[in-house]
């Protein structure tokens, strides 16, 4: 099937199979932040933005995005690390590879409540799972971001 | 001068922090060959049968499969896929594929092709027929069990463990030190309880993944997410028959690994098919790969007898534990072995005798391998339960009871191998986190007159910072032409941040910038040898590699300054930034030093050290935990857990902080909700994170951890380890809270909320 849709601001058109997962679609063309922790849409790693709305790409057909403008963190890299430098301040990277999903989640967060209190942040995370930090020190992270924004 | 400590015990971010939060291509998937074959294996519908025939004809003719591989077409000898040093305490059991199949998604096949859609049809066209056999399904009934799990004739055992594969054990043994029974006879009281852990899954977000192709020499080259570069040479040499030298192994970033990647569980099939082929392959693991043929923690069942006073003081610990190797060997004799030597000396200050006995049985289960904690946690369960379970009993205080009897700095621990305990913080651990909590205002029980109780539990916890006498870590060192540096190692960062922490141990000993120094590993062909990142040792071991190497390559720098400054190498000293004649006469600096080392230069200025440490000094924790438990659903929360450690110098205090933090909520995780079931045909239930139950962020309240700094004498300024330690205490720690709140002691974990609110007090 034929699908045209935005990929990080590029137009893209491709033919793909109408099983191809949106996940393996934008890995195919590059962009390799997405990442596959599970098969059954628990974990987060896979967390892209269509229209804006983070969505798991792993549990999304690449026919779905057509017309739509999807965005990976290769595409948002500035926005990101507006924050993430906080979060590598605290060691809570630690391995990386929810990482790419959690920032993803992160950005969505921030765009629609810029001033979250904690539970707000945990709640709206809860889907990105983490099995190195802990969670505390991600938490910490955005704390000190967003309080760096206000000057705290 | 500039060669004042900058660097060590300072919370500078990791190395790579930025490149891992900004989502770089850095793994495996990420790193190499887009049209790699795709390798799948096809595994076994029963826990225990013999392949009657196998039929693969119509699969090969689907289009796009390269190869399809059998028992029938594998080397004829037994390896095994524990990353060890050499001989490896792991019996030798595995072929790469055999003809019985020994447990739920034990391998049948191996299928390699062009597309995974390709791969998954071929799959289902391979026809098996089985003869199915009677599986051993209990723990209790394995050993000496007529149904043998490795009948085998070549079967065989490196070292002396005490195994024997015609009574499906694995290992055995008993230590003591003293005459337990004559001081338990002496004893005002005794008792002895049971406990059960479960085979928790280590979890990690990247799943096993593997991928291999042939090189420009004709070599092996292979590059996996693995904790392990050069046993993996080894078991993949060892798997596939060729020599070592055949083999090269590489690491890109790691996607975690708790000790899953220190076991071989994805990389023997790849490389398998890439020998044959001379193709390049790649392994990805399924998440229900993960939880059903991965290699999770050691199931074990702990018998604890304890010989007390009536005011608490511990006089005998009587210990014997069943652990469960499941299908294959790996990690059995050794994880086993932790769980006494990793709980009974934290009461050396009390104990006159212990006796620690154990057998490890194979089963018809999912083999069990390397898990953060390695035996520790599962001992730790249940002689910290036991102790608070004697404390209650007498009606003291637990914290108090543990005042009495724990291990101090000084004292020798004949549990330990008869270890000094240089550096023992345990007791000031004690008293800061019973302050941080507040112990004696949470201690006692407080219902909240809305159905829920809010209790507290204690728990402590120990660990090692190696193998003592046997892991060898390395550093190479070298001085680039502009002055700046490498460090090469062979140690795994997983994640943990091993690379930069080792350049902060040699930013120092240098005199110069953690960002004049650039970290390489892992690869086999061009890391010095190191045995990989696991027992907590990168730190501990290759970082006194590190300091060891800055120490001879500063003696060599000395030679070519003293040589360009026309005097003796001991007239200058090293300060940094240049070589300095003592008397302040002349000096040169590193910039021309490094320059000259291009010209006419007969001096290394690439050095390698190793390292290997006759003692395994623990690092020590405790844990305090209150909970609210609500009796109308038997749901715990957690709502505070402080904890405070002994790792000696925290070399990156942030990085040690994640570590505890992180090793915590895996521990929560053990202790409520992570649970393995199998049904009665031997299939594991929890085989996806719709069942299996990891924390969420959702599922973790306050979390504060502090340090208690000891200076350990062998290690890199003081350092002695906290990878592992960190998960131990919340298992013990939670089950004491919630018997405070409802009078149950809970044994066997997770304490879930169904057993909680269907388990009556008179009942346990």
């Amino acid at each position: 099937m034929e699908i045209k849709l935005t990929l990080n601001g590029k137009k893209i058109t491709a033919d793909v199979a109408p099983d191809l997962l949106l996940l393996d679609f934008v890995r195919d063309h590059g962009c390799l932040s997405v990442k596959r922790g599970c098969e059954t849409a628990n974990c987060g790693l896979c967390t892209v933005l269509m229209d804006g709305t983070p969505i798991l790409s792993c549990s999304t057909l690449a026919v779905r995005a057509d017309g739509h403008h999807v965005q990976t963190l290769e595409g948002l890299q500035e926005e990101a690390e507006d924050f993430a430098i906080f979060i590598a301040d605290q060691g809570a990277e630690q391995c990386g590879f929810c990482n790419p999903g959690f920032v993803m989640n992160t950005i969505a967060l921030l765009r629609e409540n810029p001033d979250p209190t904690d539970e707000e942040i945990k709640a709206y995370l809860a889907g990105n799972l983490c099995r190195c930090s802990g969670y505390e020190g991600q938490l910490r992270g955005i704390r000190a971001y967003l309080n760096s924004r206000k000057g705290v | 001068m500039s060669m004042e400590k900058k660097f060590v015990n300072s919370g500078i971010r990791k190395k790579d922090a930025m490149q891992l939060l900004l989502g770089k291509p850095l793994y495996t998937c990420d790193v190499t060959r887009k049209d790699a074959l795709v390798v799948k294996l096809l595994r076994s519908p029963h826990a225990h049968a013999l392949i009657e025939s196998i039929d693969t004809s119509i699969a090969e003719k689907v289009e796009g499969i390269a190869a399809i591989y059998t028992y029938k077409d594998v080397p004829q000898k037994r390896f095994t896929l524990a990353g060890q040093t050499s001989p490896e305490p792991s019996p030798w059991d595995r072929l790469i594929l055999d003809r019985r199949v020994r447990y739920v998604g034990d391998g049948v096949a191996i299928v390699a092709g062009e597309t995974e859609k390709a791969v998954d049809m071929a799959l289902r066209r391979i026809k098996v027929k089985y003869q199915v056999l009677e599986p051993v399904l209990d723990i209790h009934s394995a050993l000496d069990n007529p149904v043998l799990v490795h009948p085998e004739e070549d079967w065989v055992s490196m070292l002396p463990v005490g195994a024997d594969n015609k009574r499906n054990l694995v290992a055995h043994e008993v230590t003591s030190d003293g005459d337990v029974e004559a001081v338990m006879k002496d004893c005002e009281v005794t008792f002895q309880r049971t406990y059960h852990t479960k085979s928790c899954q280590q979890a990690m977000m990247e799943t096993f993944r593997t991928y291999t192709e042939m090189d420009a020499y004709g070599r092996l080259h292979v590059v996996s997410s693995t904790q392990i570069v050069f046993h993996l040479r080894r078991i993949i040499a060892n798997a596939l028959d060729i020599p070592k030298s055949k083999v090269r192994v590489e690491k890109p970033r790691i996607g975690g690994g708790f000790g899953a990647k220190q076991t071989s569980v994805a990389e023997v099939y790849p490389a398998f098919v890439t020998w044959k082929t001379g193709r390049p392959a790649r392994m990805v693991f399924s998440r229900k790969e993960c939880q059903t043929s991965g290699c999770p923690r050691h199931e074990m069942e702990m018998t604890v007898r304890i010989g007390a006073m009536k005011n608490g003081h511990i006089r005998a610990i009587d210990l014997y534990t069943l652990s469960n190797t499941g299908a294959y060997s790996e990690h059995g004799p050794t994880t086993v072995g932790l769980s006494g030597h990793k709980s009974i000396p934290m009461y050396t200050g009390g104990l006159e005798a212990f006796r620690f006995g154990y057998d490890v049985v194979y089963t018809n289960m999912q083999a069990a391998g390397a898990y953060r904690g390695y035996g520790a946690t599962q001992g730790i369960f249940a002689v910290e339960t036991a102790v608070n379970e004697l404390a209650e009993q007498l009606g003291l205080d637990p914290v108090k009871v543990r005042e009495m009897n724990l291990l101090k700095e000084g004292m020798v621990m004949p549990a330990y191998y008869g270890e000094k305990a240089n550096a023992c913080a345990l007791d000031r651990c004690l008293a800061r986190a019973s302050e941080i909590f507040g112990w004696a205002e949470k201690y006692p029980v407080r219902d909240m007159g809305n159905g829920k109780v809010r209790s507290a539990g204690v728990a402590m916890a120990m660990q090692g910072s190696c193998i003592s006498a046997l892991d060898v870590g390395s550093a190479t060192v070298r001085l680039q032409e502009d002055g700046t540096y490498t460090l090469s190692i062979g140690a795994a960062d997983m994640g943990t941040g091993c690379d930069t922490i080792l350049a902060q141990i040699m930013a120092d000993n240098m005199g110069c910038d953690v960002e004049d120094i650039a970290v390489f590993g892992a690869d086999t062909d061009t890391s010095p040898y190191d045995s990989g990142s696991y027992a907590s040792s990168t730190t501990y071991v290759t970082g006194m590699a590190v300091e060891k190497a800055c120490t001879e390559l500063k003696a060599n720098l000395c030679v070519i300054g003293a040589e360009m400054l026309g005097c003796k190498a001991e007239e200058v000293e090293f300060t940094g930034e240049a070589v300095m004649k003592k008397d302040g006469s002349g000096e040169v600096s590193l910039a021309d030093i490094a320059n000259k080392t291009t010209i006419f230069n007969n001096t290394n200025v690439q050095v390698t050290a190793s390292h290997s440490s006759p003692v395994s000094p623990p690092p020590y924790m405790v844990g305090m935990v209150e909970i609210e438990l609500d009796k109308e659903t038997g749901s715990v929360e957690v709502l505070d857990y402080k904890a405070v450690v002994d790792c000696g110098t925290p070399i990156n205090p942030n990085l040690a902080r994640i570590q505890a933090e992180g090793g915590i909520v895996q521990g929560i995780g053990m202790a409520l909700s992570e649970d393995v079931t199998y049904d009665e045909k031997g299939r594991i239930m929890e085989n996806s994170f719709f069942q299996y139950k990891i924390p969420t962020r959702l599922d973790m309240g306050r979390l504060q951890v502090e340090f208690e700094a000891s200076y350990e004498p062998t290690g890199p300024s003081g350092a002695k380890s906290i990878g592992e330690v960190v998960i131990n205490t919340p298992s013990p720690a939670i089950a004491h809270a919630v018997y405070r709140a409802t009078g149950v002691w809970h044994r066997t974990l997770p304490i879930t909320p169904e057993k909680v609110l269907m388990t009556k007090p008179e009942e346990a």
